[in-house]
């Protein structure tokens, strides 16, 4: 579904990625984790080319993500979550689910609406349709954020730390709609912080650390039996 | 001697008062077009300054600081007797609309330009990752947010274009500034300053005033407007 080839991201003369080189399966749950400035991120946002690598390769679906095709091949496979949601604020919240469907999508007002409504339901938000978003707390706005990546209907959906900008007490809100998604046949990639996340539904989890993949493995190897150093390290300090 | 406020003074400056009509009539003539010309090309190269290529950048930022740092006198009489002792004159009037428009056009970007880049860059990644183009994210995003950030100073370069209209003078042109100073100095006209220049003044205020009150009384509905938003969604908020 989503293949890294090689992949080589400066920033100046900082190299931040450096050969990596990841495939995520249709409908797998990856998530990547590992210490800030590791380079996870950026990865992620290679992905939808938000971030073009310096060198290196990036497939979805077979075809090959490159500058001229971006928008469109972007468009078609793949939505984001951001940390900071990004909502549009001069939109209500329905227009901010049903502006891209509109216009990208070729749906109808009506038909956009039904979807909006639908994945409104899903992240349970469905009275906020008329608000603005800068009157919702950070985890409804997250949810919202979510729903609107839903409303693409697309195959992929990327998560880029969607908790780490969340009060403690409204993590949970999104991560349980995150965990309901997991159960769709959604392609998901999740940069994340929080563990049992990762534990409760990741297929696989990938350590970064550098700008480099160091190790991936199945959530329980990796939180029972990790051989590298590095990730005991991580580990022994992230979870107490 | 008559004083300068005396009424054969004032009587002078009503006998001639078509002459007054006259020059309000060309210097809003030259202000419209320069208006029209000043947007276009602010638009242009501000959306060039605030584009990721950096050739569009660089010709935009050469412009900007070649008109900014450059006299408009200079480029006016550049425009206009470079052009006449080649053979190729454009008029006064043409003179007067083209270089206030490109004088003013290089403001113009600089506003919009500031505009668009004090949007945080989370709502073009938004948009981007959605699959909007340039364009898309320009128009849907971008410039409705920008839009309220934009107008004040823009009208204030309006302002600053209607009476920078009075710059023609150097080239001997018809606007009201030109023509109140042939009148006060005029063989058979001379010598009612104060009511002239009181008169050409009054004009001036009468066009330019309502302009900046338009300007401030834009932003503070917006920011009104704003605030309503904010209360509109408090409310909901504790109903909920």
């Amino acid at each position: 579904m989503i293949k890294l080839e090689n992949i080589n991201k400066y920033f100046g003369e900082l190299h931040v990625l450096k050969d990596v080189n990841l495939e995520v399966k249709e409908g797998e749950k990856l998530v990547i984790i590992g210490p800030s400035g590791s380079g996870k991120s950026t990865t992620v946002r290679c992905m939808n080319f938000l971030e073009e690598p310096t060198s290196g390769h990036v497939y979805i679906d077979g075809q090959e993500l490159t500058a001229k095709n971006k928008t469109k091949l972007v468009r078609e496979t793949t939505s984001m979550v951001f940390q900071q949601f990004n909502l549009y604020p001069h939109m209500t919240v329905l227009k901010n689910l049903t502006l891209a469907p509109i216009k990208l999508h070729h749906k109808s007002k009506k038909e956009a609406e039904e979807l909006a409504y639908h994945y409104l339901d899903v992240v349970g938000l469905r009275d906020k349709a008329h608000v603005y978003p800068t009157t919702l707390s950070g985890g409804q706005q997250q949810r919202i954020a979510i729903a609107r990546a839903l409303c693409a209907q697309t195959k992929i959906i990327l998560f880029d730390e969607p908790t780490s900008a969340l009060d403690p007490e409204t993590i949970q809100e999104v991560l349980d709609v995150m965990i309901k998604l997991a159960k769709e046949n959604i392609t998901m990639v999740v940069v994340t912080h929080e563990m049992g996340f990762a534990r409760q539904v990741a297929d696989r989890v990938v350590f970064m650390a550098d700008g480099q993949i160091i190790e991936e493995g199945t959530p329980e190897h990796f939180f029972t039996n990790p051989s590298n150093e590095r990730v005991k390290q991580f580990l022994g300090k992230i979870i107490r | 001697m008559s004083g300068i406020f005396s009424k054969g003074a004032w009587l002078k400056v009503w006998t001639y008062r078509s002459t007054f009509g006259f020059g309000l009539l060309n210097t809003l003539e030259t202000a419209l077009a320069g208006v029209l010309l000043a947007m276009m090309i602010g638009i242009i190269l501000g959306l060039m300054a605030a584009s990721e290529k950096k050739i569009l950048k660089g010709i935009s930022r050469v412009y900007v600081e070649l008109i900014q740092n450059t006299p408009l006198l200079l480029q006016i009489c550049f425009l206009y007797y470079a052009l006449a002792f080649s053979g190729n004159s454009l008029g006064i009037i043409a003179t007067g609309m083209i270089s206030l428009g490109i004088y003013h056009g290089a403001y113009m970007a600089e506003v919009i330009r500031a505009g668009i880049e004090a949007i945080p860059k989370g709502q073009s990644e938004a948009a981007a990752s959605q699959g909007f183009g340039y364009i898309g994210r320009m128009y849907y995003v971008i410039l409705p947010q920008s839009i309220k950030i934009i107008l004040p100073p823009m009208v204030n370069q309006v302002v600053n274009l209607v009476k920078n209209t009075s710059c023609l003078y150097i080239i001997g042109g018809a606007d009201l500034i030109s023509l109140t100073y042939s009148f006060v100095t005029g063989a058979t006209t001379g010598g009612a300053y104060a009511p002239a220049y009181l008169v050409s003044g009054a004009l001036f205020f009468i066009i330019c005033f309502p302009l900046s009150k338009l300007a401030s009384v834009w932003e503070n509905n917006l920011k009104k407007r704003d605030k309503k938003v904010n209360v509109a969604g408090n409310k909901e908020r504790k109903v909920a």
